[in-house]
């Protein structure tokens, strides 16, 4: 680990030129949709305020989609009751989110390992489960919260005559649908980064990672590693609060399904893809596999068929059905095996990969002619 | 005094299989050292035992439907119907309960393979990982399931002399309307002969001793000079199949769904953590008073004056235990307290 | 003001109806280095675990210049300014050296906790210096920046005294400093606690090497089945009749 600062503010400013510049890089790539791309920079957000908490100091939490959850239906609820306005949104999702892992990561705090897992799904399975049930007038049960033209948005009549159709969400007059939307969630994305990163470079980062690496030094060197776990918990919780209200800013409804523990499970995998406890490696977990599940959904048998059609006619019969099976409806599989195959092979997610990937060539280099040392087993 | 009987008994069969899932969860915890989030998807892949065992005792030709003389019409008649006149209904009427021989050497069989093929590699990676690789393992299980049988649930009758209601009230003095239907009378003594079986093997064999000690103190078995790699293997088969069992005769309960595995996973893994890590007696404990206290929950006086407590009330329950007694209702000092 | 640095007031712990401590009395006065031997199992790593609130007592008090220890939570005890080095080093190892000692020295200044999340480690100027500053103390400069995980045991030792000593404590507990070390490493570590002992901190030493007890000590209690049995200057102790009827009388 380096302390220094021209590297990260390299680090950032490559990032930000990387995530604005999406739209060109991802054209050819077949990833240049707007609705797509926002989902990029949104469960990047996501990703990368989970790894706060998992990354720096090693717990697990296995409910953070309660927090998603909580940041959409409070975005909307802020569309319907005040404005279409996207800060004030934001704001509530950030804060009831906030709000909520105060409450959720006090109690599950008292706890560590699986058992700290364990609490946290267990929150956030009831949290699910109330929004379902008893929940319904705030969160319109298994139909999802949507907008209504009868809202009353208090501010927005204030100024202007209510129009027909529903509103859309806007910043100011600019509706957030399309690149505008993309670019708004975007710079939040390289704001929420910037932030990561200062954690992870700041004493109080440092702090986290002592958590992880050794409880016992910690309370030994009179630290009370309580109030430190809480705040990263409640700062990953405004995260997810923070991409959940963008979810609904984008596209405004909010349903019981984002809190679901597969949505959990779903950017615990992200991180570990990516590479726990890196700054940019849960931004890439985050973008492949919202890439993936873009690509690999839109396929069905058809398009499988006339992929390869090249093939003769009876090993088409035969291909289809089986590469059919991972592609489409089929993609959860996929997922899966990824995760089975990352967890196995690659702990340390693609950014590890990628740094044992260039120590190797350059050993190689320094030993031309020479024997390669075999490289280190993956760290755990 | 008639109603609170009526939902302990309720709460019994949803009770006992989150015992049975438990069981098989802290048996595999406690030996193995494992964190198993797959064990819910083996307890899903037992339900489609069943449902496999059934189809293939369904498997049809078409034949001219006799009873229509107007046109030559077909039908669907099963094999075993045609071949076996008299045996067959009786076969496919009792398809559930038969489908227990299949279950026990295809579940011993996946058992292998999970522990051989994959857990084996984990016995020494950290916790976090042993969680994140069976989820994964969960939900590939789950779409593959998904894949064949598709997403609906497929309900699975339990035989026809078995399809009534016992009248338990009135067998020991209660009311006439206590009655409870006679399929989750089975399951519950089902259950408890399984239960009684794995506690009778970890009694009274001496695999069991070797398991029981292997639980307190795993290092000084192996320096002991027995084969711990072995009996892992074992004791990982014996969870899935007991998981499957669980499975293959909630059938009739609860048609069997691809997501029921995850269902049942996470309040089973609850149950263990409120049991004890560790701890089968906690488990099995466990198991049954959460499934009671669920019954209770779901009363719909309690849920005039709780509304929606019939949602949350294991988690709460849950979380009550886990902070007031850290090591759940028997655990051992020293399990999982890092 | 006291100086009696540490009390400990018929201190009673059993675990489990086994009595690992009985009536135990201690004062350790300011400045001195204070060793306590005794054969093993004779409760002096529980001893220590009552001091800085990892075991509390079923009986008595320990006091820490007048103040109360008994009940407090580790961490508390711990900004008080009791220290402690582990028989097995506590350390980071997935950090680098420079980073292990830094993060103690932000316990010292900042407290138990605080919301430091603004602020930039490389801006932390004087706090480096100061960590800098110990690891050429404890002979580590030169490894700053590497992983700790990746040091000799003895190294590990050194880092872990640093770690402590950063922290400026009033009371520096040491369980067993040079075990499982070689000759050399032992030699080197007796001569680092000796330049420690130059600057007057307190210390309370647990170990079994006589060498390194006789080359620290001011003072010696001798404990044995929980109890203290001997007590005085190291040449008091070693001639004390009941001191070596405990040794070689354990010993069989």
């Amino acid at each position: 680990m380096k302390i220094g600062t021209m590297n990260d503010l390299t680090r950032f400013l490559i990032f930000a030129v990387v995530i604005l510049a999406m739209p060109v890089w991802l054209d050819p790539l077949g990833g240049n949709y707007p609705d797509l791309l926002q989902k990029f920079a949104i469960y990047g957000i996501f990703a990368i305020g989970f790894n706060i908490l998992f990354g720096l100091t090693g717990y697990l939490s296995f409910g953070h989609a309660a927090f998603l959850g909580v940041g959409s239906y409070a975005a909307v609820w802020s569309f319907k009751l005040f404005t279409m306005n996207a800060i004030p949104a934001l704001m509530f999702g950030v804060l009831f989110a906030g709000a909520l892992a105060l409450i959720i990561g006090f109690l599950s705090l008292r706890r560590s390992g699986i058992y700290f897992s364990i609490l946290t799904l267990a929150f956030a399975q009831m949290s699910y489960n109330l929004a379902y049930s008893v929940l319904t007038p705030i969160t319109n049960g298994e139909t999802g919260l949507q907008l209504a033209q009868s809202d009353p948005r208090v501010i927005d009549n204030m100024f202007v005559e209510a129009s027909a159709g529903l509103p859309s969400t806007n910043l100011f007059g600019l509706t957030m649908s399309g690149y505008p939307g993309f670019y708004f969630c975007a710079a939040l994305l390289i704001l929420g980064f910037f932030i990561s990163m200062r954690i992870f470079r700041s004493p109080f980062g440092l702090m986290l990672k002592g958590i992880k690496s050794n409880q016992n030094r910690m309370m030994y060197t009179g630290l009370n590693t309580r109030p430190y776990m809480l705040t990263a918990f409640v700062i990953s919780g405004m995260y997810a609060g923070l991409a959940g209200s963008l979810l609904a800013i984008t596209d405004p409804l909010a349903g019981a399904e984002r809190m679901q523990w597969t949505a959990s499970g779903e950017v615990v995998l992200m991180t570990i893809l990516g590479g726990v406890g890196t700054l940019v490696g849960p931004m890439i977990g985050a973008g492949l596999i919202k890439y993936f599940e873009n690509i690999f959904s839109a396929f069905n048998d058809t398009v499988l068929a006339e992929m390869f059609s090249y093939l003769p006619d009876a090993l088409v019969e035969l291909v289809v059905p089986v590469v059919g099976l991972f592609v489409g409806s089929g993609w959860h599989l996929t997922l899966g095996l990824l995760f089975v195959v990352v967890v196995i092979f690659l702990p340390g997610g693609i950014v590890e990969g990628v740094d044992k990937l260039v120590k190797f060539i350059r050993n190689r280099e320094k030993n031309v002619g020479g024997k390669v040392t075999p490289q280190d087993q993956p760290g755990e | 005094m008639d109603a609170v009987f009526l939902q302990i008994l309720n709460g019994l069969d949803k009770g006992a299989a989150y015992a049975l899932i438990a069981l098989g969860l802290t048996l595999v915890f406690g030996t193995l050292g494992i964190v198993n989030f797959a064990h819910g998807a083996l307890f899903m892949l037992g339900a489609f035992c069943a449902v496999t065992f059934n189809k293939m005792l369904l498997i049809s030709t078409k034949i001219l439907d006799p009873t229509v003389t107007l046109f030559k019409a077909y039908k669907e008649k099963p094999y075993l119907e045609i071949w076996f006149p008299d045996v067959g209904p009786v076969l496919v009427d009792y398809s559930v309960p038969l489908s227990i021989l299949l279950a026990i050497p295809v579940m011993l069989l996946i058992g292998f393979i999970l522990e051989r093929g994959l857990i084996k590699h984990f016995y020494s990676r950290p916790h976090a990982d042993q969680i994140l690789v069976t989820f994964g393992l969960a939900i590939v299980i789950q779409e593959l399931i998904k894949a064949v049988f598709g997403a609906n649930p497929i309900p699975q009758g339990a035989p026809d002399i078995l399809a009534g209601s016992a009248a338990v009230g009135s067998w020991i003095g209660l009311g006439e309307n206590v009655v409870y239907p006679w399929w989750r009378l089975i399951y519950l003594s089902f259950s408890g002969i399984i239960i009684f079986g794995v506690f009778a093997f970890l009694q009274f064999t001496t695999y069991g001793m070797v398991v029981r000690a292997g639980m307190r103190d795993r290092e000084t078995v192996g320096l002991l000079g027995i084969n711990i790699q072995k009996r892992f293997t074992i004791v990982f088969s014996l969870a899935t199949a007991v998981a499957g069992l669980a499975g293959v005769m909630y059938t009739p309960i609860l048609p069997p769904d691809y997501h029921m595995g995850m269902d049942f996973l996470v309040l089973s893994f609850v149950v263990v953590v409120v049991g004890g890590m560790g701890s089968l007696g906690g488990a099995v404990l466990a198991g049954f008073l959460l499934g009671i206290v669920q019954s209770f929950a779901s009363m719909t006086e309690v849920k005039a004056i709780l509304p929606g407590i019939d949602q949350i009330i294991i988690y709460l329950v849950a979380v009550i235990i886990l902070l007031v007694l850290p090591r759940g209702l028997m655990g051992r000092a020293g399990v999982m307290d890092d | 003001m006291n100086d009696l640095v540490l009390h400990l007031d018929n201190i009673q712990k059993n675990f489990g109806g086994l009595s690992a401590l009985s009536d135990v009395n201690l004062q350790v006065e300011e400045g001195t280095t204070h060793a306590i031997i005794g054969p093993n199992g004779a409760g002096k790593s529980t001893l220590l675990n009552v001091c800085i609130g990892r075991l509390k007592p079923d009986a008595g008090h320990v006091t820490f210049y007048g103040e109360e220890l008994t009940g407090r939570k580790p961490h508390e005890i711990a900004q008080m300014g009791v220290a402690r080095v582990f028989q097995t080093p506590e350390i980071f190892p997935e950090m680098s050296l420079l980073e292990n000692v830094m993060l103690p020295a932000f316990s010292k200044r900042d407290g138990a906790f605080s919301m430091n999340a603004h602020k930039l480690l490389s801006r932390q100027g004087d706090i480096r210096d100061e960590a800098e500053h110990i690891l050429e103390d404890v002979g580590l400069q030169e490894q700053m920046m590497t992983e700790a995980g990746s040091l000799s045991r003895g190294d590990k030792r050194r880092l872990e005294l640093g770690m402590c000593l950063i922290l400026k404590p009033r009371l520096l507990l040491l369980d067993e400093p040079t075990a499982g070390m070689s000759r050399h490493d032992t030699n080197s570590t007796i001569d680092l606690l000796k330049k420690i002992k130059s600057r007057g901190m307190t210390k309370v030493i647990i170990e079994h090497d006589m060498h390194v007890v006789f080359s620290l000590a001011d003072k010696v209690s001798v404990l044995a089945r929980g109890q203290i049995i001997a007590g005085g200057t190291p040449e008091e102790v070693r001639e004390d009749p009941k001191v070596k009827e405990a040794y070689l009388g354990g010993a069989h």
